[in-house]
């Protein structure tokens, strides 16, 4: 099977602008769920609002597009009730970590059985190039003219911080790792977050001087390195990829089952 | 009958009933006055294998029950006002996407955090407008134990039947007070079962072309047909799509279904309403009283009648018209500032002879107010 099995042909073109590093994305997740051989009647996904959200039309599984923010509890929902399927919850940052953030800890705590997606383009796209809680102090945005004096935070650390089982960083430049730790979060049983640094061109890159998709991921290349390299100890600015966290924890849905199991004895 | 009895709370009764229904999963957040629903089904919903959750707050509570819907599961959650507003974006997804789930709203006083322990009716409006946008609601109630415990398997049922959010709107009096309840015996009271395609897979299924008779087979997420879900608007495949005649055919679609169905939605009692001269109209905890009122002036040959409301939407119109045809004088009793006045008296061939009998003061209205508002609306002095 190839990976365009999984795609929903009728509803394309896709709304993505050119360059958008979503589609990236897309590409790294089809091929993860190819590799591990996944049907297609086993996957649900769950999106919010916003530009990454639109990934669910276009895919051939169950495919449930929310409302802003709330992705990770309504795939709750779904996953409680038929912990047996695999559960992709693709979201903006934003949708994720803005709106979404309350959610997004709570999910990472549980240690629920999804796959978070974080398409980090660090702009809400959908709406025009607002900044967002990602897009860093001194940044510029459409609601930002004069700079942005919001700090950003580490999406590896609050999800560490707040309990997420496995956890991992890539972007769209890294396609291969990308594609590798995407895999690797769908097999972990548990809660598991994957940021993956995408490109908005169109407006994050346009209201910071970013220049072209490919200029914005050679960005993506040269600022980033693999987690404790050589290069982060002598540049502490760069940014880490590959797996932080992944370790083995009480999943939520056989714990609910071990309640299950005490309510019932003796019945 | 002949069923077990039991001397509870109405949030007693009602968990009674959704269990009664089939309830599969609820999932809800501490909230006075309707906690003891979520302390009740912690217990006993793993008994039966079902699924509760205690989620990180309102918002997540509604979308987990919506998500475990899609999955075949009958889902609740319940709440109070503050929680109920939470709610509303999540409750028009529901609306929206057409998935059958329960809302219980065990009303305090408001608005804001308001009266915390105390009761009222202020949220008649907020099922019915809460969330944007046009669209059609279900809002259902009861006054006693033993009509909250069928009310809210008939909630379940039109749930199913009609692919819509139902809500429930008890109040605080109703889910603290104590009295009998008779649960019926499994098979008394009819269960309304979720409409699955029969379609076999590999054959094209549209979860959004309704049938001739307006409903939506419905296909379990997990199951062999894989479709989306949206709350944009979507074509007959669930895709959004902004094309005027799928728009206007989807918002037609979503309120002449319940809007056509008033008849079979409409739940309600009488009381003397035949020969009353003055009708009152009531529902939830404040038609107790009302009750009392006209049993005791009908025992001294006053004509005094009581239509209790159990579907307040859709506003069952055409009975409040027919009933209040012959009345001289009709009186909503209702605590809060005339929130079903305003549909009586849409309703009634003469507006002005429709008034108000209320209390907004976190407490329950006695048959002696309302007696005596009565008589100064009589022009009989108190």
């Amino acid at each position: 099977m190839g990976t365009r099995e999984y795609i929903r042909e009728r509803f394309f073109p896709h709304l993505w602008c050119p360059g958008c590093g979503h589609g990236i994305v897309l590409n790294g997740l089809l091929h993860a769920v190819e590799n591990i051989g996944l049907k297609k009647n086993d996957i649900v996904m769950v999106s919010g609002i916003g530009c990454s959200a639109r990934i669910s039309g276009y895919l051939d599984f169950h495919t449930l597009h929310t409302i802003h923010g709330r992705a990770l509890a309504f795939a709750t929902g779904v996953k409680m009730s038929r912990p047996e399927l695999t559960l992709l919850v693709p979201m903006g940052d934003g949708d994720a970590l803005s709106i979404g953030g309350n959610h997004f800890i709570h999910a990472c705590r549980r240690n629920i059985d999804i796959t978070a997606i974080v398409m980090n383009n660090r702009v809400y796209g959908m709406t025009g190039g607002q900044y967002s809680p990602l897009s860093g102090y001194g940044t510029y945005a459409t609601t930002a003219p004069y700079m942005n004096i919001d700090p950003d935070f580490d999406v590896v650390a609050v999800a560490k911080a707040a309990g997420a089982t496995f956890v991992a960083r890539s972007t769209t430049y890294h396609i291969k790792q990308l594609t590798d730790v995407l895999e690797a979060a769908i097999l972990h049983k548990g809660f598991s977050v994957v940021e993956i640094m995408s490109q908005c061109p169109t407006y994050f890159g346009r209201k910071n001087k970013g220049g072209s998709a490919s200029d914005m991921m050679e960005v993506f290349r040269t600022r980033t390195t693999p987690i404790a390299s050589k290069e982060k100890a002598e540049d502490p600015s760069l940014i880490e990829r590959g797996v932080f966290e992944d370790r083995e924890a009480p999943e939520y849905c056989e714990e609910y089952h071990h309640i299950i199991e005490r309510a019932t004895k003796g019945r | 009958m002949g069923g077990q009895v039991k001397f509870i709370q109405g949030n007693e009764a009602c968990v009674e009933g959704a269990l009664y229904a089939g309830l599969g999963f609820f999932a809800g957040y501490p909230i006075t006055p309707s906690t003891e629903i979520a302390e009740l089904l912690s217990a006993r919903l793993p008994q039966k294998r079902g699924i509760f959750m205690q989620m990180e707050d309102e918002i997540a509570s509604i979308c987990a029950i919506i998500g475990a819907s899609l999955t075949g599961s009958k889902s609740m959650t319940a709440t109070s006002g503050p929680g109920f507003s939470l709610m509303q974006e999540a409750l028009g997804f529901a609306v929206m996407a057409e998935i059958p789930c329960v809302i219980v709203d065990v009303q305090r006083g408001g608005p804001s955090t308001g009266l915390a322990t105390k009761l009222s009716q202020g949220d008649v409006n907020q099922a019915r407008w809460g969330t944007h946008g046009d669209h059609a609601i279900v809002a259902l109630t009861a006054s006693n134990h033993q009509d909250v415990f069928s009310i809210t398997v008939d909630a379940f049922n039109f749930a199913e039947t009609y692919r819509t959010p139902v809500i429930l709107l008890f109040d605080e009096v109703l889910g603290h007070m104590r009295e009998r309840l008779e649960i019926p015996q499994p098979g008394e009271l009819p269960l309304v079962e979720r409409l699955k395609t029969a379609l076999p897979e590999g054959v094209d299924y549209h979860p959004y072309l309704p049938r001739e008779d307006g409903r939506l087979p419905m296909s379990d997420f997990g199951g062999v047909h894989r479709y989306n879900v949206t709350g944009l608007f979507h074509d007959m495949w669930g895709f959004p799509s902004e094309n005027p005649s799928i728009v206007y055919g989807l918002m037609r679609h979503l309120t002449d279904k319940i809007e056509h169905h008033v008849d079979d939605l409409t739940r309600y009692k009488e009381y003397y309403a035949d020969d009353a001269e003055t009708l009152l109209i009531s529902y939830g905890s404040s038609a107790r009283s009302a009750l009392h009122v006209v049993m005791n002036r009908r025992q001294r040959g006053e004509r005094l009648g009581l239509l209790e409301l159990q579907t307040l939407w859709p506003f069952p119109s055409e009975l409040v018209r027919e009933k209040a045809k012959n009345a001289r004088y009709v009186v909503v009793v209702e605590m809060n500032m005339g929130q079903v006045l305003q549909s009586v008296k849409s309703a009634v061939d003469r507006p002005d002879k429709v008034s108000l009998a209320n209390q907004v003061d976190g407490t329950l209205i006695t048959p002696t107010t309302i007696l005596n508002i009565l008589r100064i609306i009589q022009g009989r002095g108190v």
